[in-house]
């Protein structure tokens, strides 16, 4: 029984938390923010078996949930208009046909060699199909889009899925599945070798697997999981626009995965839900959230290059040495003035915002529920100290981070 | 005809030097330190931005020497501070902190100067058309870049090949191990040829904002155009930049005055052929429309036939 637990109580633990979440969060924002992180998590997940497991950096992802989304798309309406027998609950596997199809043709033309090579091709590739996306507008639907009803009557389970909901819980599923599927993909030897083709390919090559049918697989089983978030996407918005398969959305799952943490398999699922968070809760509060999106970016890139993922991950010996309580008076310490210094921060931003975006800069701003006049030096002057002693603190706990880390390994290392 | 044949050589002139100024730091960047930095076209939206700034205050004149000398000592310090502190954890983590410093570069743009184009005239000294040739002016001001754009060309190529830091900086491309060896500081010349680079995009800002357009969105449109002209010049190649440069203006200055479509073509040797559905609109795609995807087009297929590029020496 206990192993039982160990193996599969995650995985329990993962359907029990997707079966619940939307009966503690009921609200229709909840519901549609659980529903895109679903999405989002599948599409995170999917990019890192080309990032991190086959160590292909790729600028064009998007592509594949585009096409994904828009051939469901097509297909729904082709099922709404009668000329499709297909329950909608398998619809998402339309899309990831079409991620398949698109993944294996682009994929052997670009896998053949991996770093900047690969990752231009796919930018090409990306910037390609976005700019042919409003040249095709039978398919695509041109600026507009292509729009389709999700409540048709050939469904499975018998919901209609006029309720959000009901669609909450279809793309639910499909994640669990996805999860599982992807999870288990890293342990067949598919999975070791992408590894190993990623790691050394010269090497993978003399043992017999060449490196391009083993990155074109790798590719296009990611497509596969792409198409299928695109398939789910199609269901959840009922409207697909050229937007899907550009620039923007391919940035933003590299930065999601990346922010998660390419290293773990748990890292992207991460990203996804917390950018995810991020783009729901602060695009509504704040025109800057980008910025802040793009310096939480840029700051995991320079001090924590495994993601949030890695940042937990190197707890865990020390969790399990029992030191943890040891760190925490050091981590307490070094929190405040990371606060004081990113008031600083929001504060100079938000002021520069409201100057350059606002009608009437001489209205009041209003942060942290204090109005006042953008143009105060006041407001200016309190924003450059609190960076300014911030960032004076945060140099100083940060040496004591350092130390009490050390002072944990030092007595780890004495304890074997 | 050769009225059009005529301005369309020069412009493509003018657009190919003013795309060779951004790639030619940019390849110098990327086959010295192996990074292909992806905040270079956003080093000329700052240049573009600053020249605006400072033009508003004291003039063009000063804002030509003095933006681009800021944008330079900027990426000087992104070179310092961020591109070395992450170099540790290999190319991939170095690139993608080239893209978040794109993002971020962008957003404070948005930040400071607003969302949408600022206006940013030409300088009134050089607004007069200079001749007119089959009643089309060609404007002072276009001719003005091209000189401003031959001459940096000369200045870069004497200080490449004649003088001393030119032939470290050469020898730091091939052999960075051996210049160190040689006892060299080969940090300090990737930093200088990092800023050096940074400033040239930051000259192409200042006069290519007045000729395009200065809008948050300029370094995510001309971004993905420099790396094509690197990939297809070559990786390294500063020739091949430059031809591939030329060859790119060519491309989209020609591509905009043929408005015909294979269904124009077929129309005129006699064929009415009406397809629906996504290949009808293939059909009627316009040559001139398709100036946005050749570029992709064309990078696509270098990198899987011939990665090295026109020029290139090796692969990347």
């Amino acid at each position: 029984m206990p192993i039982l637990i160990r193996r599969y109580g995650i995985w329990a633990a993962a359907m029990v938390l997707c079966g619940v979440l939307p009966l503690i969060f009921k609200s229709s924002f909840s519901i549609s923010l659980l529903s895109q992180m679903g999405i989002a998590i599948i599409f995170a997940l999917s990019y890192n078996m080309l990032l991190g497991h086959g160590g292909m950096l790729s600028f064009g992802h998007a592509v594949y949930l585009g096409l994904g989304g828009f051939l469901a798309m097509h297909a729904l309406n082709r099922i709404g208009g009668g000329t499709l027998p297909l329950p909608l609950e398998l619809l998402p596997l339309v899309g990831g046909m079409a991620g398949v199809l698109a993944g294996a043709v682009f994929g052997w033309l670009s896998t053949d060699r991996a770093g900047t090579t690969f990752a231009l091709i796919s930018l090409g590739i990306g910037e390609l199909i976005a700019a042919s996306a409003l040249m095709l507008p039978s398919f695509f639907g041109g600026e507009e889009g292509i729009a389709g009803n999700r409540m048709v009557k050939m469904t499975l389970t018998g919901f209609k899925f006029g309720k959000s909901i009901e669609v909450y819980y279809l793309i639910a599923c499909w994640m669990l599945i996805s999860v599982a599927l992807m999870y288990l993909l890293t342990k067949t030897p598919l999975g070791r070798v992408a590894n190993a083709v990623r790691d050394n390919p010269e090497r993978a090559a003399f043992i017999g697997y060449n490196p391009r049918s083993v990155r074109t697989i790798q590719f296009t089983l990611a497509a596969f999981f792409a198409g299928l978030a695109g398939g789910l996407f199609a269901i959840n918005y009922e409207i697909i626009t050229a937007e899907t398969v550009g620039a923007n959305p391919s940035g933003s799952v590299l930065m999601m995965t990346y922010i998660g943490g390419v290293g773990h398999f748990f890292g992207p699922i991460l990203g996804a839900v917390l950018v995810t968070f991020m783009q729901q809760s602060l695009a509504g509060i704040t025109h800057a959230w980008l910025l802040y999106f793009g310096l939480l970016f840029v700051i995991m890139v320079l001090w924590a290059p495994n993601g949030l993922a890695g940042l937990i991950m190197i707890h865990e010996p020390v969790w399990k040495a029992g030191l943890l309580k040891r760190l925490l008076p050091a981590y307490l310490a070094i929190l405040v003035p990371t606060l004081v210094m990113f008031t600083g921060v929001m504060i100079l931003v938000e002021i520069n915002y409201h100057l350059s975006l606002s009608i009437n800069p001489d209205e009041p701003l209003t942060l942290f529920g204090i109005a006042f006049n953008a143009k105060s030096p006041i407001a200016w002057a309190l924003a450059i100290v609190l960076i300014a002693v911030g960032f004076y603190f945060f140099r100083r706990m940060g040496r004591w981070v350092n130390q009490s880390w050390n002072e944990v390994t030092q007595l780890m290392k004495g304890d074997r | 005809m050769l009225e059009y044949l005529i301005f369309s050589i020069l412009n493509t002139l003018v657009l190919g030097m003013l795309l060779f100024m951004l790639s030619s730091g940019l390849t110098l960047i990327f086959s010295m330190m192996g990074v292909l930095n992806f905040a270079h076209a956003s080093f000329y939206m700052l240049g573009a931005y600053f020249g605006y700034q400072i033009s508003t205050v004291i003039g063009f004149w000063p804002a030509l020497v003095i933006a681009p000398l800021l944008v330079g000592v900027l990426g000087a310090f992104v070179e310092r501070y961020g591109l070395r502190t992450v170099h540790k954890y290999g190319h991939v983590a170095e690139l993608l902190f080239t893209v978040g410093l794109a993002f971020i570069i962008e957003e404070c743009v948005n930040l400071i100067w607003g969302r949408n184009a600022v206006t940013y005239p030409v300088p009134q000294s050089l607004d007069f058309p200079l001749f007119t040739l089959f009643s089309t002016e060609f404007s002072a001001y276009r001719m003005f870049m091209l000189l401003i754009s031959v001459g940096i060309f000369v200045v870069l190529y004497l200080v490449l090949t004649r003088t001393r830091i030119g032939l470290i900086i050469q020898a730091a491309l091939t052999h960075p191990q051996g210049v160190s060896a040689l006892g060299h500081n080969v940090p300090m010349v990737f930093m200088l040829v990092f800023g050096g680079g940074s400033a040239l995009a930051g000259i192409a800002g200042v006069i290519g904002g007045i000729f395009l357009i200065t809008e948050p969105a300029m370094a995510a449109t001309l971004g993905p155009i420099v790396f094509v002209v690197i990939v297809v010049g070559g990786m390294g190649s500063l020739t091949g930049a430059f031809v591939a440069s030329l060859l790119l203006a060519a491309i989209q200055t020609f591509a905009v005055g043929l408005e015909y479509s294979i269904t124009d073509i077929l129309a005129m040797v006699g064929i009415h052929w009406d397809l629906g559905g996504v290949l009808g609109d293939l059909e009627r795609i316009q040559l001139s429309h398709t100036g946005p995807i050749l570029p992709y087009l064309f990078m696509v297929l270098m990198l899987m036939f011939r990665p090295k590029g026109l020029m290139g020496k090796r692969e990347s």
